[in-house]
């Protein structure tokens, strides 16, 4: 339903005016500008949201944050724009063309539109890219050709200046660069022929970089209530890809990270844990949407959140220098995230031994791969019950399926006194009729006065 | 017969009617030489599913298994039981030989997650060997369970119930179990290259000679020489199931 609903015209309204909508609402004709009553009256269904100005500005560190993947060097020019300074990062990406296509895609996976220049000043790049020319300009000569189609609002200039230059009809920018320096210098001020200068870049122009914080956090609130996972997911992956970028730009990589799902009262937290620290999008997007598939929605979510705090170093997996002898091998560590992911942390375990000479107490789960303790036990049995069964005696023979013929034993255990769950037992081998080997022990101590055989294994 | 006649009889391309063929499948030796003897490839198969069906449960369906998965185990490869009926114990299964570092226990709600964690076992690629235990089985999931392995290098081993041997199933190789005057009898129900009636005797179970009891009395013997003890670590010890 959500996804449905994502795909209805929408609108962004600031007070009574409409400042942007969405593809949906303007092929209905809705522009922006244009009053609520207005737009409501050529799209009828069309739904208003007010415009977030602090979830616009969250959005655009965020995606600075992603965007630190390509160059450390990432400025935000507010409302809508950010600034990379790629020169340092072309060889490593060989090229723009391969920049320019990986923002493309990332800017399609976060769900955001985005128009794309490149100039040699950032005010020069800023422009083009807010008047819509996606032009790659590479060198100062072009810049100029370049820039003069767009209009002089663009410039940013002041009201007045505004108005002036209207008055005097240069109306973009390739009029403004054909009037004389000193002349506009005296009309205007030298605000105007600086800003044109940055533009073309001919003066300097700093800005302050974004540092991004230390931690990843991220919120989206829904634009109507979800029900189903899958919705959650496409939401989740746009935040996963923001993470993966904020990750890359750090060099880092998480091992666990939660994923909040806000209802109307109360909030869930999903943590997935991984094997090895990864900074994989998908990885991440596969492993939550075997939590999501797993963990029951109590409540329709409102809204999600994304929350990375451990950052770790990545270290990538290098590959060994000659094939591996046994073939082509799997991810075990993705297969066990997937596991656990799935059906939960503990039912994933392994096995290690403890020297205890109680048998309850000798085997113990683990986490896997831990190390064992070493123990030589006589022969025990594949299967342990975790409660001893007792048996019917019937004749002094204990009876299991039928009588029981004891084969070995008996194995003194009495051990445990100084904790108190102490045992003192006669363990025997014992075959059924039907030729199963169990484990049975004879009590020692009346502690039931029916009972004094008890089954505690089954060999495999 | 000459040694020209046997290595001309060895030819893959020959079938013959009473034995199995030579297949060159990839297999990991099962340990006994009987059953290497009679399965093709000269042990258990890899890269495709075999069904072990015990006559009862405990008469020693996983302990076949022992030497097969104490190699694996060695050899660093992982090993994955899903769903298993009872919690394994870590001490029977550290004196087979099996290094309980490379072992991990899957424990599932119901059918449905043990069967996704059975595809999803076997389709990684990276486990040396996957013990199942989950029924009903129907025949398409086993058939989705065989493709699942196809090619990949898992000893994959499914535990049914006795009365599935009459179901028909996709797996390369069936082994029915039972018990014969002491000893395990295997009976290969189906196998590539054709099954075979008689059963194979395998090894007498460690209990008939009950080793606890004849240890604590050799002690107490003067003359110790008569008191062969098994090395530890030998395969005789690692038959302590």
């Amino acid at each position: 339903m959500l996804l449905a609903r994502l795909s209805e015209p929408w609108a962004a309204a600031e007070g009574r005016f409409i400042a942007d909508c969405n593809d949906a609402a303007a092929s209905e004709g809705v522009r922006a500008g244009m009053t609520r009553a207005a737009a409501r009256a050529l799209c009828p269904n069309l739904s208003f949201k007010e415009r977030d100005f602090s979830a616009e500005r969250e959005t655009l560190e965020r995606v600075a944050q992603w965007a630190g993947r390509f160059t450390p060097a990432v400025s935000l020019a507010p409302p809508f724009g950010l600034l990379l300074e790629v020169a340092g990062s072309l060889k490593l990406f060989s090229g723009l063309a391969p920049i320019m296509k990986q923002l493309e895609h990332g800017a399609v996976q976060m769900g955001l539109t985005m128009s794309a220049a490149c100039a040699p000043s950032a005010e020069g790049a800023r422009i083009m890219a807010r008047g819509g020319i996606p032009a790659f300009v590479l060198t100062q000569q072009q810049l100029a050709a370049a820039i003069s189609c767009l209009p002089v609002e663009a410039l940013d200039c002041g009201e007045e200046t505004l108005a002036g230059l209207q008055a005097i009809g240069a109306g973009n920018l390739g009029d403004l660069l054909a009037l004389p320096r000193a002349g506009l210098a005296r009309r205007f001020g030298e605000e105007l022929l600086d800003s044109l200068d940055r533009a073309l870049g001919m003066k300097p122009d700093p800005r302050e970089f974004y540092i991004p914080p230390e931690t990843f956090r991220a919120a989206i609130e829904l634009p109507a209530e979800a029900e189903e996972a899958q919705a959650l997911l496409f939401v989740f992956h746009r935040m996963l890809v923001q993470l993966e970028g904020f990750l890359a730009a750090r060099g880092g990589a998480v091992q666990r990270f939660e994923a909040g799902l806000l209802h109307r009262e109360g909030n869930t937290v999903l943590e997935v844990g991984l094997v090895s620290p990864s900074r994989d999008a998908e990885h991440f997007t596969m492993l939550l949407r075997e939590r999501l598939f797993a963990a029951a929605l109590k409540a329709p979510v409102r809204a999600v959140a994304l929350d990375a705090r451990d950052i770790l170093q990545y270290v990538p997996e290098t590959p060994g220098l000659f094939p591996d002898p046994q073939g082509p091998r799997g991810d075990w560590p993705r297969f066990i995230e997937r596991l656990r992911a799935r059906l939960g942390q503990d039912k994933v375990k392994g096995l290690a031994v403890r020297a205890e000479h109680r048998p309850g107490f000798a085997s113990q789960e683990i986490e896997p791969g831990s190390k064992s303790e070493k123990a030589h036990f006589g022969p025990r049995p594949l299967w342990l019950f975790a409660a001893p069964h007792p048996l019917e005696e019937i004749n002094s023979v204990p009876h299991y399926q039928g009588a029981l013929t004891l084969l070995s034993g008996p194995e003194r255990i009495e051990s445990g006194w100084w904790d108190g769950m102490d045992v003192a037992r006669d363990y025997f081998l014992a075959r059924t009729p039907a030729a199963s080997l169990l484990w049975i022990y004879r009590e020692r101590r009346m502690l039931d006065a029916r009972h004094a055989w008890y089954l505690h294994g089954i060999f495999g | 017969m000459n040694e020209a006649m046997q290595a001309l009889l060895r030819h893959p391309a020959i079938w013959r009617g009473s034995g199995c063929s030579a297949v060159a499948l990839p297999s990991i030796p099962s340990g006994h030489a009987a059953l290497d003897a009679a399965l093709p490839g000269g042990g258990w198969p890899v890269g495709t599913l075999t069904e072990i069906l015990p006559q009862h449960e405990g008469i020693g369906e996983v302990r076949i298994l022992g030497p097969a998965l104490a190699r694996l185990s060695q050899a660093g490869r992982w090993l994955v039981w899903i769903a298993p009926p009872y919690l394994p114990y870590a001490p029977a299964l550290t004196a087979a030989g099996i290094d309980l570092a490379r072992l991990i226990i899957v424990k599932t709600q119901n059918r449905r997650d043990a069967f996704w964690a059975l595809e999803q076992a076997l389709r990684s690629n990276a486990c040396g060997a996957v013990l199942g235990w989950m029924e009903p089985v129907p025949y398409p999931e086993l058939r989705r369970l065989q493709l699942a392995g196809e090619g990949t290098n898992t000893l994959a081993i499914l535990f049914r119930p006795p009365w599935a041997v009459n179901a028909s199933s996709p797996a390369a190789l069936r082994i029915s179990l039972q018990t014969a005057a002491g000893n395990l009898a295997a009976t290969i129900v189906k196998r590539r290259g054709g099954a075979i009636a008689e059963p194979i005797l395998l090894q007498p179970e460690p209990a008939a000679d009950s080793k606890t009891n004849s240890d604590k009395l050799a002690s107490h013997v003067m003359d110790r020489a008569l008191f062969s003890a098994a090395p530890p670590g030998s395969v005789a010890a690692c038959a302590a199931f």
